[in-house]
C-alpha cells in the first residue's frame, strides 16, 4: 500500500536531483530548468500531504507556488534575454563582472 | 494495485526524466524531459485525488512556462550543445545524495512519529464529502485564501509587464547600450 512516506520519499529524491543540478550547471537557462524541477518536487509533497491528511491547505499552497513559479518565468526569461543581447552567452563565468 | 502500479511507474519515469533534465547538454533535450516530467507530476496529482491542481499543472506548466522556454528559444542557439565547465561533479553528487539521504530519513523518522500519534495533526479546512475536488478547492480558495489570491492576481500582472518591457521593447536594436554613445559614434563617423 503506498503511504504519505513514499510519496515525501519521492519528493525528497527529486529535490535533490534539483539541487545537484543547481549545484553543476553553469548555464542560466538550465540553472532555470533545475529549479523548475526543485518547485515540482515541493508542489508534489503538498500535495500528497493535503490528500492523506484530508486538507484543502496543501494544494492551496501548490497552486500559488505555480503562479509563483510562472511570474518568475515570466520575469527571468526577459532578464535572459537582455542578458544575451548584451553578452553574447548565457554562461555564468562569462558573466562573472565582479571579480575582485 | 493500480494506484502501486501508477506510484511505481511514475516515480521512475519521473526520476529518469528529470536527471536526463539536469544531466543533458542539449537544451532542447532537457526542455523537453523537462516538459514531460510535468505531465508525469499530473498523473501524480490525479491519482492523489487534486484534480483541479492536475490541471492546473497541465495548462500553467506545460501549457505556459514550457511556451514561454520554447519561445525563448529564439533568441538562444538551442540546437548546438552547451559548453560548460562543470564544478567538480563528484563534491556535487556528494552533496546532493547527502542532502537526498537527510531529507529521506526525516520523513521515514516522521512517519514513525506520526504512526505513533495518529491524531496528532488535524485538518485546517478538510474536504467536504460528496463534493467534487474542484468546487471545494474553489470554496476554500474564494473565502480563506482570497486576499493572496488577489496578491497573486496583482503579482502575476506585474510579472507580465516586467517580461514585456525586458523582452520587448525595441526589439530591433539592443536594450542596455547607451542610446547617446551610438550617437557620438555616429558623428565621429560622420566627420571621418
Amino acid at each position: 500500500m503506498i503511504g504519505l512516506s513514499h510519496y515525501l520519499i519521492v519528493s525528497a529524491i527529486i529535490f535533490s536531483i534539483g539541487l545537484v543540478g543547481v549545484l553543476r550547471r553553469r548555464n542560466l537557462l538550465m540553472l532555470f530548468f533545475a529549479t523548475e524541477v526543485m518547485l515540482n518536487a515541493v508542489n508534489i509533497a503538498f500535495a500528497a500531504i493535503s490528500h492523506y491528511y484530508n486538507d484543502l491547505t496543501g494544494q492551496m499552497f501548490a497552486f500559488f507556488i505555480i503562479a509563483i513559479a510562472a511570474s518568475e518565468v515570466a520575469v527571468g526569461l526577459g532578464i535572459l534575454i537582455v542578458l544575451y543581447k548584451k553578452h553574447g552567452s548565457l554562461d555564468l563565468d562569462d558573466l562573472a563582472s565582479m571579480r575582485g | 494495485m493500480y494506484e502501486l502500479i501508477a506510484f511505481y511507474l511514475f516515480s521512475a519515469l519521473i526520476i529518469g526524466l528529470f536527471l536526463v533534465t539536469v544531466m543533458s547538454k542539449n537544451i532542447l533535450y532537457a526542455m523537453t524531459s523537462l516538459a514531460a516530467g510535468m505531465v508525469l507530476i499530473s498523473g501524480f496529482f490525479f491519482t492523489l485525488g487534486a484534480d483541479f491542481l492536475g490541471v492546473v499543472q497541465l495548462i500553467v506548466y506545460v501549457g505556459a512556462i514550457m511556451a514561454l522556454y520554447s519561445f525563448a528559444m529564439m533568441f538562444f542557439d538551442a540546437t548546438k550543445d552547451i559548453k560548460e565547465k562543470n564544478t567538480s561533479s563528484a563534491l556535487v553528487f556528494l552533496l546532493g545524495g547527502m542532502s537526498a539521504l537527510v531529507l529521506v530519513l526525516i520523513f521515514v523518522g516522521l512517519n514513525q512519529a506520526n504512526l505513533a500519534h495518529p491524531d496528532a495533526i488535524t485538518a485546517l479546512y478538510p474536504m467536504t464529502e460528496g463534493v467534487g475536488n474542484a468546487q471545494d478547492v474553489g470554496m476554500v480558495l474564494f473565502t480563506k485564501y482570497l486576499v493572496p489570491f488577489e496578491v497573486a492576481a496583482v503579482m502575476l500582472l506585474v510579472a507580465m509587464i516586467a517580461g514585456i518591457i525586458l523582452a520587448g521593447k525595441k526589439m530591433d536594436d539592443s536594450l542596455t547600450e547607451d542610446l547617446g554613445a551610438d550617437e557620438e559614434i555616429m558623428i565621429v563617423k560622420d566627420k571621418k
